[in-house]
């Protein structure tokens, strides 16, 4: 699958999640791991409130890139067997693991922790064995 | 409330950067992940400019006591690399690398995607559940 690089928006969309990550951390003191607020506001009753609004500005956020934009369009996977043990797996695994893309990749590795980036390399490494060398034969649309 | 209006511009602030940078589009991620494909290095732009403004904001909130609207800061306690946390990052790696999608992406693209994407989360947040039912036992890796 052909993508070009695109390094200019990857700036600017990584500055967006780094001040939204910010902003969790000075007002509200947390940490803006994405997989421990979501499963955060299933199996919690304390701090539901603010989990449940940061889940709802995830939502929107397309919705207002493509209202600036509505140019912008983006792939998603079609329905599989291999998306639904896909799904299974990242979920099993940021629960076990502490973590995902934002709370270790983003959060903790900046903040140099020595697990999360043990985590980091841990995934990202995973990641890419599995995507190289696997062909999952998953559809997009 | 002023706690669920910054949680919710937070979320909201991640996930455009999350849609503009395209991470929302798992062919994008792939292209990255597949190092023996036609390789894209954007996700590791988004990465780095999140990693950056993120520990520069970081390092200047650290010298507050305590955030604006919160007693305290809620750093994670655990400070060991232990088995669930390599166990965990390995299979999130490699639900990752299959289809592309990690929590923050995944759950963005959730009313704009497909019905794949729905799948995903619904095995998601299926793999959150049993894995706080079934949490991994700890030991020294």
């Amino acid at each position: 699958m052909e993508t070009t690089f695109t390094p200019v928006s990857a700036a600017i969309g990584g500055v967006f999640i780094g001040l939204g990550g910010l902003l969790l951390y000075l007002f509200l003191g947390r940490i803006a791991g994405i997989s421990g607020i979501i499963a955060g506001a299933m199996g919690q009753r304390e701090g539901r409130g603010w989990r449940l609004a940061f889940i709802v500005g995830l939502l929107v956020g397309p919705s207002v890139v493509l209202w600036f934009d509505p140019t912008f369009h983006f792939n998603s996977p079609l329905l599989s067997v291999t998306v639904i043990i896909a799904g299974l797996l990242v979920g099993l695994g940021t629960r076990w693991g502490s973590g995902c893309t934002s709370g270790h990749g983003v959060c903790g590795v900046s903040r140099m922790s020595t697990r999360s980036i043990v985590a980091t390399v841990l995934f990202v490494g995973v990641g890419i064995l599995v995507a190289s060398l696997i062909n999952a034969g998953v559809a997009y649309a | 409330m002023r706690n669920h209006l910054f949680a919710f511009i937070a979320g909201l602030l991640m996930s455009i950067g999350i849609t503009y940078s395209q991470m929302i589009d798992p062919i994008k991620v792939k292209a990255f992940l597949d190092v023996l494909g036609n390789w894209d290095p954007t996700l590791l732009v988004v990465m780095a400019s999140a990693l950056i403004t993120y520990g520069i904001g970081f390092a200047l909130i650290r010298k507050r006591n305590k955030p604006v609207f919160a007693p305290k800061f809620h750093l994670p306690e655990k400070r060991d690399v232990d088995r669930p946390l390599v166990v965990g990052s390995v299979l999130f790696g490699a639900g990752w690398g299959l289809v592309g999608y990690c929590p923050g992406p995944a759950m963005a693209a959730l009313l704009a995607g497909s019905l794949g994407t729905l799948g995903f989360v619904a095995a998601m947040l299926l793999g959150f559940v049993l894995a706080g039912k079934f949490p991994l036992p700890a030991g020294t890796k």
